[in-house]
C-alpha cells in the first residue's frame, strides 16, 4: 500500500517541479529506497521476534518431553503415575503423592479463594463509593506484584505458628498452610479480574432489575454475577494456573515430605516443591532427574490445557 | 442513585410482601461490607507487618555488607546487587524482543491460522509456571552450554519468563491507540515504520511502561527460576559484574536464610531482607508511574 502511494506521487511531483530537479539530484530516490529498506528490515525483525517467542515455547515443550520421557526406559507408566512410593535412593519413582498433592492443594485453594474473591469483587464493583474504589483498586494491583517468597516468609513466620497454636498440632505445615498462603497470593488477581468483569456488565441490566423492585442481593446474585460469568471463570482459571505453578511460597510452608496428604495438617509435597528441592542435588543423566523433568512436563501440559480453556471461554463469551 | 431506590422501597406499601428478601438483602449487605473491610484491613496489615518489622532496623552496613555463612551480622550487599544486575540484563534482552513481537502481532500480522497459533504460543508461554523456565535454563545452560549456575543463565531464563508478558502488553497498548492517529500519520505520507515509531509507540507508551513495571517487579522478586539457574550463593564479593559468577538474588537469599542457613541471626536477616524486597518492588511500581502521571497531565493540558 505504501509503495503505491510513493509511485503515485512521483509523476505529480515531476509535473510540478519539472523533471530537471528530480533528475539533477539523486537524493529523493535514495531517501525513498532507504525508507523502503528500513521498513522491510523492521518488518522482518518483528517477524523474527514473534517467531522467537513461539520457538521458545516449542523448545521448552520439546526439551521437557524428551528429557521426561526417558524416565520410562527405567520404570513403567503405571509405576510413575499410580505408585505412591517416592524413594529415589531405591529406584522407586512413584509420583502419585505429588500429583495428588498438587490437585488437592489447588482444589483447596480455590475452595477458599473463590467465594472470598467474589465477595471482594462485589464489594469493589457494587458497594464501594467511587473515591474509595479508585483508592483500593491500585492497592490490590500492587499486591499482585509482591514477590512470592515474601508470602512464603510470612506464612512461615506468622501463619504456621498460628496454626500450631490453634490446632495444637506439632508441625503446622502442610496443605492447610499452603492453601491459605496461596489464597492470599491469588486473591488480588482473581478479585480484580472478577471486579472488572462485574463492572463491565452494562448498568442498564442492574437498573432494570432495580426497577422491577429487586433488592440489591437479588440484583447481584441473579443479574450481575450471571452476566459476568465468563469473566469470572477466566479469573478463576487464571488463579488456578497460578496456584498450580506457584513454587517458592508453597515450598516454604508445605513441609516437603513425600507422604500422601490424608490430613490437612500433615507435611506433604507437591510437584513444584519437589522439583525445586531435589533438582540441584541430582546428576542430569539419572532417572531421578528424568522423573523430575517429567513432573515439570506434566505441569506444563496442565497449564497449557488451561490456556486452551481460557481461549475457548473467551470465544464463547465473544460469541454470546 | 441506587441508594435512593433502596430507601424508597422501604416505605413502599408493596414491600411488605417480600420481607424475606429484605432480610436476605440486609444479611448480604452486612456480610459483604464486613468481609470487604476486614480483608482490605488485613491486606494493609500484612504490608505494614513486613515493612514495620524490617525497615527501622535497616543500616547501610546491612544493605552493602557481605553475607556470612556462620557469623552473625551478615549483610545482603551482593545479593541486592545481583537482583538489580539480573533484572537489568533480563530487561535488556526481553524488552526489544517482546516489543518487536508485540508490534508484529498488532501491526503486521495477517489474520490467519498461523497467527492464531502464534497468539496461542504467546499466551501459553505467559502461563507456563516459572519453575519450568528454571528447568529449561538448567537443561540449556548447565547441561548444553556447560557454564554452570551463572548470572547469565539466570538472566536469560528470566528474560524468557518476561517475554510473553511484554509481547502481550505491547500488542494490547498499540491496539488501543485510536485509529485516527494512525490514519493521520499515513495521510501525512508517513511510512509504516515512521507511523509506528512516531505516532503509535508514543501514544501507547503509557500502557507499555506500566507493563514493563509489572514485569520488572515480578522479575525482581522471582526466585524459583534464579535458584535453579543462578544458584543460591554469590561470589562473595561486592561489585562483581562478571556474567559467569553465581548469582543468588535477594529473593533467593530470603528463602535461603529462612530455610537453609545456619547463622544465628537468620530471623532478623530475613525480616530485613523481606522489608527491602517489598520496598523495592513497591518503589519499582510507584516510581516508574510518576513520569507517566506527569506525562498524562501534560498531554491533557495541551
Amino acid at each position: 500500500m505504501l509503495e503505491s502511494t510513493h509511485t503515485a506521487r512521483q509523476p505529480r511531483l515531476s509535473a510540478e517541479l519539472g523533471s530537471a530537479i528530480l533528475a539533477g539530484s539523486s537524493k529523493p530516490f535514495d531517501r525513498r529506497s532507504r525508507l523502503f529498506f528500513t521498513n522491510r528490515l523492521f518488518r522482518y525483525i518483528c517477524i523474527a521476534a514473534a517467531g522467537f517467542v513461539c520457538l521458545i515455547l516449542l523448545l521448552i515443550l520439546l526439551l521437557m518431553f524428551r528429557t521426561g520421557v526417558l524416565t520410562f526406559s527405567q520404570i513403567s507408566l503405571a509405576d510413575f503415575f499410580l505408585s505412591a512410593e517416592w524413594n529415589p535412593e531405591n529406584e522407586q519413582y512413584g509420583a502419585l503423592i505429588f500429583l495428588f498433592g498438587t490437585f488437592a492443594l489447588t482444589a483447596l485453594t480455590l475452595l477458599i479463594c473463590v467465594p472470598v474473591s467474589l465477595i471482594i469483587a462485589v464489594f469493589l464493583s457494587v458497594f464501594v463509593p467511587p473515591w474509595l474504589k479508585n483508592m483500593l483498586r491500585p492497592v490490590l494491583d500492587l499486591l499482585v506484584g509482591i514477590p512470592s517468597v515474601v508470602y512464603g516468609y510470612l506464612g512461615l513466620t506468622v501463619l504456621i505458628p498460628l496454626i500450631r497454636n490453634v490446632t495444637g498440632s506439632g508441625m503446622g505445615d502442610g496443605l492447610l498452610a499452603a492453601a491459605l498462603v496461596l489464597t492470599i497470593m491469588v486473591l488480588p488477581t482473581v478479585s480484580r479480574i472478577s471486579d472488572d468483569a462485574i463492572s463491565a456488565v452494562p448498568s442498564k441490566f442492574s437498573d432494570a432489575s432495580y426497577a422491577l423492585g429487586a433488592t440489591r442481593f437479588q440484583t447481584v446474585w441473579r443479574v450481575q454475577l450471571p452476566s459476568a460469568k465468563s469473566g469470572i471463570m477466566y479469573a478463576v482459571i487464571l488463579g488456578m494456573a497460578r496456584a498450580i505453578g506457584e513454587t517458592m511460597a508453597v515450598v516454604m510452608v508445605i513441609g516437603n515430605t513425600p507422604q500422601l496428604a490424608d490430613s490437612l495438617l500433615k507435611p506433604t509435597s507437591v510437584l513444584t516443591s519437589n522439583i525445586v528441592m531435589q533438582i540441584s542435588n541430582v546428576p542430569f543423566d539419572s532417572t531421578w532427574n528424568y522423573a523430575l523433568y517429567l513432573m515439570g512436563f506434566l505441569l506444563l501440559v496442565i497449564s497449557l490445557i488451561m490456556i486452551v480453556a481460557i481461549r475457548w471461554l473467551q470465544r464463547k463469551g465473544a460469541g454470546a | 442513585m441506587k441508594q435512593v431506590i433502596h430507601t424508597n422501597r422501604l416505605t413502599n406499601p408493596f414491600s411488605g410482601k417480600n420481607g424475606l428478601n429484605r432480610v436476605k438483602d440486609r444479611i448480604f449487605t452486612g456480610v459483604v461490607w464486613s468481609l470487604g473491610v476486614l480483608i482490605i484491613a488485613f491486606i494493609f496489615g500484612l504490608l505494614y507487618l513486613i515493612l514495620q518489622d524490617g525497615l527501622p532496623k535497616l543500616t547501610w552496613d546491612f544493605i552493602f555488607g557481605l553475607p556470612s555463612e556462620i557469623e552473625e551480622g551478615g549483610g545482603i550487599g551482593p545479593t541486592l546487587l545481583n537482583s538489580f544486575y539480573i533484572l537489568f540484563i533480563s530487561l535488556v534482552i526481553s524488552i526489544p524482543l517482546g516489543m518487536a513481537a508485540g508490534i508484529y502481532l498488532a501491526e503486521f500480522a495477517p489474520d490467519n491460522k498461523l497467527i492464531g497459533f502464534v497468539r496461542i504460543c504467546v499466551e501459553g508461554l505467559a502461563s507456563v509456571p516459572s519453575i519450568i523456565f528454571g528447568l529449561f535454563g538448567i537443561a540449556l545452560f548447565v547441561e548444553y552450554f556447560e557454564i554452570g549456575l551463572t548470572i547469565l543463565g539466570g538472566a536469560v531464563s528470566l528474560a524468557f519468563l518476561n517475554l510473553p508478558v511484554l509481547t502481550r502488553v505491547t500488542e494490547e497498548s498499540i491496539r488501543a491507540v485510536p485509529k485516527e492517529l494512525k490514519s493521520a500519520s499515513f495521510a501525512l505520507g508517513g511510512t509504516h515504520l515512521q507511523t509506528i515509531m512516531r505516532a503509535l509507540l508514543p501514544a501507547s507508551l503509557n500502557g507499555i511502561i506500566t507493563g514493563i513495571c509489572l514485569v520488572a517487579g515480578r522479575a525482581f522478586g522471582e526466585s524459583a527460576v534464579i535458584i535453579l539457574t543462578a544458584g543460591v550463593s554469590t561470589s562473595g564479593e561486592m561489585w562483581d559484574f562478571s556474567l559467569f559468577s553465581p548469582g543468588a538474588t535477594l529473593a533467593v537469599h530470603l528463602w535461603y536464610v529462612q530455610s537453609e542457613a545456619i547463622v544465628g541471626d537468620a530471623q532478623e536477616i530475613a525480616q530485613k531482607a523481606a522489608a527491602v524486597l517489598v520496598f523495592v518492588v513497591l518503589l519499582i511500581n510507584l516510581l516508574f508511574r510518576i513520569p507517566l502521571w506527569l506525562n498524562s497531565r501534560r498531554t491533557k493540558r495541551s
